[in-house]
């Protein structure tokens, strides 16, 4: 680099001198239309290519998982390619199949599987084509790498790329739905898979490394315009007036947008659209009512309000005589409060609505569900809208009821020339959707011996008008101009998974709603494992509680209620359970005790915690060491262990940095994050109001352990399932037990800030 | 009115309102794609450019206010050779979305300028000020104790 003038004078006099005016990155859309891909032809998910190369084109988006480099693996091992000769292409409406973008952690789960068979029947019909050109039959050829070769003649040697060269297979899948489009060939024992199990490097990290990749947030277009919301600065305001002399003669103004409560600006650059939304001047009436309690007094109010809904008790075994028959009964109550997804990087999109056609440039992970929301809510039939998927920040689910794509859609529509939506900070803290808040009562009945005879469950989540993806009635800008539904969608709360073999349980769910239910800034949608880390965090503290009670170790405790039967659950994921309980019991280096540890009398004070989860067939059981300083309140997780049995693992070094972050995110969400509020706004608007995780915070040590903890593990039909949100449920509630062990003190509302950590130690004291 | 920048080695003149954050000139007039928007209050750290080799928020920088070299992601690369920094967060395999990862890269890349071999807690207490909602925290870390041992075996300047 250049460290003095002199260096930085005489570089300059041999530098080419441009003059910059705006960049332009994308040519105007054809005249469309886009019809869908139809996944029950070969061609829309497999190409050979003349090089003796392959393109992939799957229905999926990756939301920073790596999922396309471990497709690439799966597919070229059914295929038989080399990794290395293949590319992977994903997530743009007109150009790869409808499997639903991203979510719930179906990618190697669900989505794997018609991937896998479309590579399977190209691998058929290929060696097809090379036994009718060497006249001998398939069982007579092998394929390595992309070469088909005559088994006892050597010499007759065809690539696929010859075979194929640059046509196309035509040939048809059979199947009622995508998940079950299959071709005749069947896909290859695990045994046989080369790729699988392998961790090449991710294919989509060098161009983020060295600033190459455009990413939704670089769209950009001829003639396009930047847009600014201007939102509501209190919850359920009425738009009185708009005073557009406030912005009139503004340097690049295009034009003030406004329709029922949503206004925007659009400006020929970003920074005139973000200075005209700052300066225009609007009149707000306020609602009548507060529309919602403060977020202080949230619990007492999700506690006394009328529930919406309440789900029929799941009850088992006969829980009101054992209470009655207890020789101790312990209750608790947890708090869980909202949490934002708040993403790195706020929403965005770019809308092009030239020819006739809407094309919005999006991260969205459901662009399949964004083209069909876009579609109703501009007035376009689908085949006239696409949507082209582009890396974004990650947002956990922010992005499946996104609302840049609508907004940015409308704009285009209204203005005429492609339009770029971004939000601002404080908008995107305050206006995301956010992972519902919950109230959770648990009452657990011990015998004299300390067996858990009993347990109640009883959760209330404040859920109600649950926001779903890219829905034309229910995104925010409908919302605001008043084009929403009638009916809001119910919304769930969750109960924990039924792990342990406790003989009598009642468990009950409740939905509550907030006073305002439309156009407010408290509206849920799905975060990371919906509703999971909420009862998790109940259930595992709680277990941690009773066995605090029994004066048994926590771990210790779980594995008796484990193996107390193997009759229910079929006894599957009971066995899989117990072997990652004990794989991270290992890997922690466990010894027994009760908790809490006798404390020592210095400042900092050192505990551990368990908990584990399972999600579908995922098994995770984590460990958390814990620093809590007794004169500060901070709590710092000095480690974390994972034990994590998803099947078959695909690329276990992506897997493994998956479980890492998905367990720093839980962990921030315990010690960090809450969405606040008083009686009119959201208050949480950036990153000091609404904290995250920081560099400092890092645990010094993480130790993942890939567990298969299958009876049968060496099956050749070993199923992958789902990883990314399960790893995120245990979190909470081992941080929540490691500060027990530590203090004493037990915890019951998230998130454990300094403050109140500290106002819990000395009230115990 | 118009100003001159050098960015990444290059002279260029844009056209822009003084007070305008550099962050919109790099990305909207010079197409760059390193430097992202955050959060536009300087608490994130994904608008990150080095400036005369410091790490400064772009975003809530005006552009007439820079006087010295800009370097953005894009420019770490000499003669089409990543940077030993880059290269560590390849070897590593750090970015899950990747979306804060100039900022980490840029501001890792500063702290290894001046402080060739950082302590665990120097990295930590260098690289806090810049957030990663994936929580790629303990990947980043890891490549910068990578990116510290490669650049004194090879003698490397950052």
């Amino acid at each position: 680099m250049i460290t003095s003038r002199r260096d930085l004078l005489k570089s300059a006099g041999i530098l080419v001198v441009s003059f910059a005016a705006g960049v332009r990155t994308g040519k105007a859309q054809g005249a469309g239309p886009y019809p869908d891909v139809d996944f029950l032809e070969l061609d829309s998910w497999i190409a050979i290519h003349p090089d003796n190369s392959a393109t992939f084109s799957v229905g999926k988006t990756d939301c920073g998982q790596g999922t396309g480099t471990s497709f690439r693996q799966i597919m070229a091992d059914e295929l038989d390619i080399a990794f290395e000769k293949t590319t992977c292409v994903m997530g743009s409406t007109d150009i790869t199949v409808d499997q639903g973008g991203s979510g719930g952690s179906t990618a190697m789960e669900r989505d794997s599987w018609p991937m896998r068979r479309a590579a399977a029947e190209a691998r058929r019909v290929l060696l097809d084509m090379a036994s009718e050109r060497f006249q001998t039959p398939v069982a007579e050829l092998e394929v390595h790498d992309g070469v088909v070769t005559v088994k006892n003649d050597p010499s007759k040697t065809v690539t696929y790329g010859q075979l194929i060269g640059a046509k196309k297979f035509h040939v048809r899948l059979s199947g009622s739905n995508i998940n079950e489009a299959t071709g005749k060939a069947p896909v290859k024992p695990v045994q046989q898979l080369n790729n699988v199990g392998k961790s090449p490097q991710r294919y989509d990290i060098p161009p983020k490394v060295d600033g190459s990749l455009e990413w939704a947030v670089d769209v950009r277009l001829p003639a396009m315009v930047h847009a600014r919301n201007v939102k509501p600065p209190f919850a359920g305001a009425k738009l009185k007036r708009i005073d557009e002399s406030s912005v009139r003669g503004l340097p690049g103004l295009v034009k003030v947008v406004s329709k029922g409560n949503y206004v925007a600006v659009v400006c020929e650059r970003e920074e005139q659209a973000i200075r005209a939304a700052q300066m225009l001047k609007v009149e707000w009436e306020k609602p009548e009512r507060a529309p919602f309690p403060s977020s202080e007094n949230l619990f007492n109010y999700m506690r006394e309000v009328k529930p919406t809904s309440s789900g029929k008790p799941v009850v088992a075994g006969d829980p009101e005589t054992a209470f009655t028959r207890a020789a101790q009964v312990i209750e608790a109550d947890y708090d869980i409060p909202f949490q934002g997804h708040t993403a790195i990087g706020p929403a965005h999109a770019m809308a092009d609505p030239s020819n006739g056609q809407m094309t919005v440039y999006s991260n969205d992970m459901k662009s399949y569900g964004m083209r069909r929301g876009v579609a109703a809510f501009v007035g376009m039939p689908n085949d006239r809208v696409r949507v082209v998927w582009k890396e974004g920040p990650q947002g956990f689910g922010r992005t499946a009821a996104d609302d840049a794509g609508c907004e940015a859609a409308y704009l285009a529509k209204e203005i005429g020339r492609p339009v770029r939506v971004q939000w601002m900070r404080s908008e995107e803290t305050a206006w995301d959707t956010k992972s519902p808040a919950f109230a959770v009562k648990l009452r657990g009945a011990l015998d004299s011996a300390g067996n858990l005879l009993a347990i109640d469950f009883d959760a209330r989540s404040a859920d109600y008008n649950h926001v779903g993806y890219n829905e034309a009635d229910t995104v925010l800008i409908a919302q605001l101009m008043g084009s929403r539904r009638e009916q809001p969608a119910s919304g769930s709360a969750s109960m924990p998974s039924e792990m342990y073999a406790i003989p009598n349980r009642r468990m009950a769910t409740h939905v509550v709603s907030l006073p305002l239910i439309w156009e407010t800034p408290l509206r849920t949608g799905n975060l990371r494992d919906p509703n999971g880390p909420q009862s998790t965090f109940a259930s595992e503290s709680f277990i941690d509680e009773l066995a605090a009670a029994a004066k048994v170790d926590p771990f210790e405790f779980r594995m008796k209620l484990l193996q107390a039967s193997t009759s229910d659950d079929a006894g599957f994921r009971r066995a899989r359970s117990i072997a990652a309980l004990q794989a991270v019991a290992k890997a922690y280096g466990w010894d027994s005790r009760p908790s809490p540890k006798p404390r020592g009398a210095g400042e900092i004070l050192t505990g551990r915690g368990i908990a584990y989860a399972f999600r579908g067939e995922t098994i995770v059981a984590e460990i958390a060491e814990v620093e809590v300083n007794r004169r500060t309140g901070h709590v710092w997780a000095k480690r974390l262990v994972c034990a994590h049995d998803c099947g078959l693992v695909i690329n276990p070094q992506s897997l493994t940095h998956t479980i890492e972050c998905a367990m720093l995110h839980s962990l921030s969400r315990a010690i960090h994050e809450e969405v606040e509020f008083d009686t009119e706004k959201v208050t949480s608007v950036d990153w000091k109001t609404h904290p995250t995780l920081t560099h400092a915070d890092t645990p010094e040590r993480i130790d993942v352990v890939l567990v298969n903890g299958d009876p049968h593990p060496d099956r050749p039909d070993l199923r992958p399932y789902g990883a990314g949100e399960a790893a995120c449920k245990p979190m909470l509630a081992a941080i929540a037990n490691a500060i027990y062990d530590a203090t004493g003190v037990r915890l019951r509302r998230i998130p454990f800030r300094a403050p109140r950590v500290l106002a819990a130690l000395r009230a115990a004291a | 009115m118009s100003l001159t920048l050098r960015v990444n080695g290059k002279t260029q003149r844009v056209d822009a309102e003084p007070s305008t954050p550099l962050l919109y000139v790099l990305r909207n007039d010079l197409g760059l794609r390193g430097p992202h928007f955050g959060c536009g209050l300087g608490q994130c750290g994904a608008c990150t450019v080095l400036v005369n080799g410091r790490a400064t928020r772009s975003c809530i920088t005006p552009c007439s206010a820079v006087k010295g070299e800009i370097t953005t992601l894009e420019g770490l690369a000499k003669d089409g050779k990543l940077h030993p920094v880059q290269q560590a967060w390849i070897d590593e395999q750090v970015p899950q979305c990747g979306f804060c990862q100039n900022g980490q890269i840029l501001t890792a890349k500063a702290l290894l300028e001046r402080n060739p071999q950082p302590t665990d807690a120097e990295i930590r207490e260098g690289m806090n000020g810049v957030l990663c909602r994936c929580m790629t925290y303990y990947r980043v870390q890891a490549a910068i104790r990578r990116a510290s041992k490669a650049m004194s075996a090879k003698g490397v300047v950052a």
